[in-house]
């Protein structure tokens, strides 16, 4: 743990960190100790085992994907700045910032706040959450304390509530749709203290 | 102890105009802060907040899509920080207590603030330390020399007598050179048979314990120094080491310590449970070794004010010798010592039930977070069991959520009729 400037100094292209993810460079240090103390083997990368020491991690039911949510497809090692722009997601919103059409979306924005819980869902990435997928999903929350057929009925019926253009899955659209009413930012943002 | 008298007069003449008598009263036990905010709100909770106001009629589990947001969140707040494996580091702390090596965000602040640290450092390094090694080394060259010396003496009341007051005069002067400031509280409760547990910070644990009762220590013999100190003790006083070779059998370390419980005339065992340094702010998992021998265990919790010089001895980061160096540099060790009432084994529980409530009373007792985990995962794998658990959790809710509805609409329903 040295000083914030000597840490600073360390990280690459931090500038370009802070105008993308909204973080101050006093919490990309303290994301970066993070980074530091999670690569035990100090290679400067992560990788899906370095996540699975973490011991809250390791029993949450769905901590394979969100592990899995760091690595991109085919990738096999995070670096830091793909990590803090993944944890960029969970910064609380902006309220002042005026809605600037021309601007990019912020990265913590309810859209994308609500796409990167999509992903979640949908493994395969083509855009549509698939009855296999919302099976996928409820078995690893709920595995052996319901059965097949329950799961399959809740599957069934969460399908029909949410699903308006009867594919049989549910889009991005339709999964936005039934979740109007979720204070996501409250839901999905992770407060720094200091 | 005439000569040991006065020699701590005068180091504590020293000492007494750097450092106040009266030990300031410990701040309230605040929850240890975090990096982030977590919330407090239990799964229950939080998944009923994810509820829409949609009614369905079905005693089925109420399922909804964005209970995946609280896995998910917690999941990321882990990631960023998660409890145990910051229990392996220093404590930070609110305001600093100019030692540049508590400091987090070290940076210069004003010049004022600058000039003072450097006075400091000047005092802790220029002045403080070298008087603090030299007691410390007289401290351990009288211990192994007199105890050497009084193991020559018969087995008898003389040499038991004579072996407490040299263990506790050179425990004393190890105190005074690491100018411990250290409160005990109800002495009364003092163990003076069979096992005392405590929580274990740093090594040297053992020397502020020891210093207000003889206790027999047990532990892996080393080589170097420490070794020589281990085998002088032992000469004059019934200690329990084990060769490194001894200390996988398990069955041979509960023998010996059950021998040494039984014999009457013998000081009680100091063992640390938790099997590894932790840093002050919580008590994490006992091994359930010592709560199997079957004896009245006496619990002691030991609580360190970290605004004088942090004690936490971080192993991986630190030697031996480094750590020893940096604690005498600090302003001082200021702690409290609370000696907690016998517990002993009721009918019905099992050594690890017994274990974890004496965990919770030491917790309970110094303002710690007591913990699950085990002190040994920093290395290993966490069961599966916990992940069930969670599981389980959530379905019971999802099922409680659907079931509560079904009542909810039958009761307006008969409200209607």
């Amino acid at each position: 743990m040295g000083s914030t400037n000597s840490t600073l100094s360390k990280i690459p292209n931090v500038e370009e960190l802070v105008q993308e993810t909204g973080f101050t460079p006093a919490h990309i240090v303290r994301l970066y100790d993070r980074f530091e103390a999670l690569d035990k083997e100090k290679t400067g990368h992560l990788r899906p085992q370095d996540f699975g020491a973490i011991n809250r991690l390791a029993i949450n039911p769905i901590g394979d994907r969100i592990i899995g949510a760091f690595f991109s497809p085919g990738q096999e090692t995070v670096d830091f700045h793909s990590f803090v722009r993944i944890l960029a997601h969970f910064r609380p919103a902006d309220k002042k910032r005026p809605k600037d059409p021309s601007m990019p979306e912020p990265v913590n924005s309810r859209t994308s706040k609500l796409k990167f819980a999509f992903q979640l869902y949908d493994q395969d990435k083509d855009g549509k959450i698939s009855r296999a997928e919302l099976l996928q999903v409820l078995r690893s929350m709920l595995e052996m304390q319901v059965t097949e057929e329950q799961l399959e009925s809740i599957a069934d019926r969460t399908i029909q509530e949410a699903d308006l253009d009867t594919d049989d899955a549910i889009s991005f659209e339709e999964f936005r749709k039934s979740l109007e009413k979720v204070n996501i930012d409250h839901k999905m943002s992770i407060r720094f203290l200091r | 102890m005439y000569i040991s008298h006065l020699w701590e007069w005068q180091c504590l003449c020293c000492c007494i105009n750097l450092v106040p008598l009266s030990p300031p009263s410990l701040p309230p036990s605040l929850p240890p802060s975090g990096i982030i905010a977590k919330e407090l709100s239990s799964l229950e909770q939080e998944i009923q907040e994810l509820r829409a106001s949609g009614t369905t009629l079905s005693s089925e589990p109420e399922f909804e899509m964005a209970d995946i947001m609280y896995f998910c969140r917690r999941g990321m707040e882990s990631i960023v920080d998660d409890e145990v494996t910051k229990r392996f580091s220093a404590q930070e702390l609110e305001s600093w207590n100019l030692l540049t090596r508590s400091n987090y965000n070290a940076r210069h602040i004003s010049l004022r603030l600058s000039v003072l640290w450097g006075l400091g450092l000047f005092i802790r390094y220029g002045f403080l330390l070298p008087l603090r090694v030299t007691l410390a080394a007289s401290g351990i060259g009288l211990l192994v020399v007199l105890t050497t010396i009084v193991g020559f003496l018969p087995s008898g009341w003389l040499r038991t007598y004579l072996s407490e007051k040299i263990h506790l005069m050179s425990y004393r002067i190890c105190v005074r050179s690491l100018t411990a400031i250290i409160t005990y509280h109800n002495r009364y409760c003092r163990p003076t048979k069979c096992i005392c547990v405590a929580n274990h910070t740093t090594p040297i644990d053992v020397i502020i314990l020891a210093n207000d009762g003889c206790y027999s220590m047990v532990g892996q013999i080393h080589g170097g120094l420490i070794g020589v100190v281990q085998r002088a003790m032992v000469k004059s006083s019934p200690h329990i080491w084990f060769e490194r070779s001894e200390v996988k059998d398990r069955h041979l370390v509960a023998k010996r310590l059950s021998n040494h419980v039984a014999d009457k005339t013998k000081h009680p065992i100091l063992i640390f449970p938790e099997g590894t340094c932790i840093n002050n702010t919580s008590v994490m998992m006992f091994k359930k070794g010592s709560f199997e021998i079957g004896c009245t265990v006496y619990p002691v919790a030991i609580k360190y004010d970290p605004r004088f010089g942090d004690a936490f001895w971080n192993s991986s980061k630190f030697g031996m010798v480094n750590y020893l160096l940096r604690m005498m540099s600090s302003w001082a060790v200021v702690c409290s010592v609370w000696y907690l009432p016998p517990m002993s084994r009721e009918e019905g529980e099992d050594a690890v039930q017994f274990a974890n409530r004496v965990k919770a009373a030491i917790a309970t007792q110094g303002g710690l977070v007591d913990l699950l985990w085990d002190g040994g995962l920093k290395r290993g794998k966490v069961k599966n069991t916990f992940k069930e658990e969670q599981q389980k959790l959530y379905s019971k809710v999802i099922y409680w959520i659907g079931s509560l509805k079904v009542i909810s609409i039958t009761m307006n329903y008969s409200e209607t009729m």
